[in-house]
């Protein structure tokens, strides 16, 4: 400010260091950095070039595997699977849609009303991981069980009428269904969603709504022009960390879904562990990722983050 | 504009605010005049901040009504009040640029060509060619610009400010009070100011409400607080006091005659805010400025019919224009002498034995039955961060 650049050279300006000290300095983040390089290359760089190198491979198990830069496995994964491959982007992305309307309102809440209860409210979000992924998982197939009481109340509600009627669910049944699966990769994911979201809107100032009140906003319109685009940030990153694993994910198929609810990822696991088939399972893995990847720079594109403070 | 019954633009009848126990604002009466730039003045948590947020409809009143002239407006949130605020972080939206933020309030209310009109408002506050940048590529003073313009474009009945040059440094502080009475003679729109710097309220506003613990303790135009306070704790806020315990001992038609020690002192009776019975208590105060020294030598050249004390200096400072002295009397230790420099007297050193004189017409009196001291804390601590610049 202008006390600072008027205030006259209190001392003289710094002398440059010597020569030895700044050199050991300036080698110092690589130092630090080492470790984690380190842990890159042995954990992620070298099984990725492992995976790429299986992908091309043929061969069978008695006899073999050889890297024959055999690409057409690609090709035929993707031929045959891609049902699933669109069956994992439906439901990621159901289950993402979910996440973000059941999550923001609660981030909001959490964020501007629940004053002194906010540290607790937090704690609440995060509890169930203190409890086991399959266990929890478990728990939605006691949860939507036939003739449960949800399956009672939907059914009576006819809600699950609306719902057999878009394909997501069969009859009067919720477990095995593409529904139970949603419902089971929302569950697991919403506090990847809420948490982004929160750590967004808690950095907005409240003054701002207070401002956006002053000059004629009604309060949606401040949620719409203030509150939500400055939120993005959160949206964007939350989204994305529900999305990506979601669509990766395969244990709730297997525990919620049925044969048909396949998403990819039970395709690699059977491949991987039941078929023994590693090419088909390494370049179905690769084309997940590329998948994924270009879906995500699009997505951020498109969002225009970047222009986000 | 349509007031019938009063003029006063901004009315607040009873106003008061309490949180659970805690009485911010006791309930009390405002009549803002149209046109006029009014501020009200008060230490950190003396409630004015609330009693302005209760005009622009960010709080609610616990008791009271606001009237925007002939109109209530108590019940009405605060989109629906036509009063803009400029708050004291700014709160500018920074997703927005400036032009963006500056034509907020014309897009909310429907107008769709804003363009012509946010550039004008732009070219007065001289932030003109700064509308495509982001707020936070503005400096301080720059962004407390668009903040301004921001609330001014609506053209709102009533302007609040919120303590907006808090976050300035006192050059560009300086600077933007002379900035914002310029654009409020030019608008001609009610501005309510808050702040906690007097000298701030003092060279801006026509009117300053001086308030303390959730009450308005004085109102007035600068020139009359400054000269006739009602309480000490204007009497210290406003400046600096030299207040003298005494005793009253008659009154002679428009003077009242007082005792303090073996001194007589005299007082206009119309300058004098305590009960004026024989025999009552009040507190002298003269502020440092009006009185004159004499070395105790020269006694006998100082005119008859001004008030006079003995006493001795015990500190002095020289401040270039005038030099500050410290008096320790019979009556009162340590009171306060700036004299200016014209012709420096060399004897009054610490230790000199002097007397203070001054014309009585610049006495004023106040009820002794209250805190001798109030207000007078923070006095020290602005007066430290002015001798700072």
């Amino acid at each position: 400010m202008t006390t600072l650049t008027e205030a006259p050279p209190a001392a003289p300006a710094p002398q440059t260091p010597a020569k030895a000290p700044r050199r050991r300095g300036r080698l110092t983040p690589y130092w630090l950095l080492l470790p984690g390089i380190l842990w890159l290359l042995v954990f992620f760089a070298l099984p990725m070039l492992y995976q790429a190198s299986t992908s091309v491979q043929t061969g069978s198990l008695e006899a073999g595997y050889k890297v024959t830069w055999h690409f057409a496995t690609y090709w035929d994964a993707l031929a045959e699977y891609w049902p699933q491959f669109l069956t994992s982007i439906l439901y990621a992305g159901l289950a993402t849609l979910f996440c973000l309307l059941l999550g923001y309102p609660l981030a909001y809440l959490i964020a501007f009303r629940a004053g002194r209860w906010r540290n607790l409210v937090l704690i609440l979000v995060i509890a169930p991981f203190f409890t086991s992924f399959l266990i929890r998982t478990l728990a939605w197939k006691t949860i939507l069980a036939d003739g449960g009481p949800v399956v009672g109340v939907l059914n009576s509600l006819h809600v699950l009428d609306v719902t057999s009627w878009l394909g997501m669910t069969e009859g009067d049944r919720i477990l095995a269904t593409p529904l139970a699966v949603v419902c089971g990769l929302t569950y697991n994911f919403l506090p990847f969603m809420i948490l982004p979201l929160y750590t967004s809107l808690e950095r907005i100032d409240p003054r701002l709504h207070e401002a956006a009140g002053d000059l004629y906003a009604r309060p949606a319109t401040t949620f719409r022009r203030i509150t939500f685009p400055l939120s993005m940030p959160g949206v964007v990153s939350g989204t994305l960390l529900t999305f990506i694993p979601a669509s990766g994910d395969y244990v709730n198929a297997q525990l919620l879904g049925s044969t048909s609810e396949k998403m990819v990822g039970n395709v690699i696991q059977s491949q991987f562990l039941t078929v023994l088939d590693y090419p088909t399972a390494a370049a179905l893995s690769f084309i997940l990722m590329a998948a994924i990847l270009l879906m995500v720079t699009f997505y951020i594109r498109k969002s225009g983050t970047e222009d986000l403070v | 504009m349509t007031d019938d019954t009063t003029r006063g633009d901004v009315r607040l009848t009873g106003i008061g605010k309490t949180y659970g126990s805690f009485t911010a604002v006791h309930p009390l009466d405002l009549t803002i005049p149209e046109g006029s730039f009014f501020a009200l003045l008060g230490a950190s948590g003396c409630g004015k901040t609330t009693t302005l947020r209760m005009i622009a409809g960010l709080e609610e009143p616990t008791s009271g009504t606001v009237h925007l002239g002939a109109q209530d407006v108590t019940a009405l949130p605060p989109y629906k009040r036509p009063v803009n605020t400029v708050f004291q972080s700014y709160a500018l939206f920074p997703h927005l640029d400036i032009h963006e933020n500056v034509a907020f309030g014309l897009r909310r209310r429907g107008i769709k060509s804003v363009k012509k009109q946010v550039g004008e408002m732009l070219d007065l506050v001289q932030l003109g060619d700064k509308a495509k940048h982001k707020p936070h590529q503005l400096s301080g003073g720059q962004q407390q610009r668009v903040a301004v313009a921001r609330a001014l474009i609506n053209h709102p009945r009533v302007l609040l400010l919120d303590e907006p040059l808090g976050a300035l440094d006192l050059k560009l502080r300086r600077q933007m009070q002379l900035e914002l009475k310029r654009i409020q003679t030019e608008v001609g729109i009610t501005f309510v100011h808050v702040t906690h710097d007097q000298e701030e309220a003092m060279t801006m506003a026509d009117q300053v409400a001086v308030m303390n613990a959730g009450r308005v303790e004085q109102l007035g135009a600068p020139a009359d607080l400054y000269e006739n306070p009602g309480t000490t704790f204007v009497a210290n806020f406003l400046g600096t006091s030299n207040l003298i315990e005494a005793e009253i001992a008659g009154q002679d038609g428009d003077t009242l005659t007082l005792k303090a020690g073996d001194g007589k002192l005299v007082l206009p009776a119309a300058r004098c805010s305590a009960p004026t019975s024989t025999g009552g208590k009040v507190l002298v105060g003269i502020r440092p400025e009006k009185i004159s020294l004499a070395h105790a030598d020269d006694a006998g050249e100082i005119p008859t019919g001004r008030n006079r004390l003995t006493g001795r200096v015990t500190a002095t400072s020289f401040i270039g224009v005038s030099t500050q002295y410290v008096i320790d009397s019979p009556v009162c230790a340590g009171l306060e002498v700036y004299v200016q420099n014209v012709e420096r007297d060399g004897r009054l050193a610490p230790g000199a034995e002097v007397v203070l004189h001054w014309n009585p017409e610049h006495t004023f009196g106040l009820d002794a039955a209250q805190a001798i001291d109030a207000g007078v804390e923070t006095v020290e601590t602005d007066a430290k961060e002015e001798a700072t610049s």
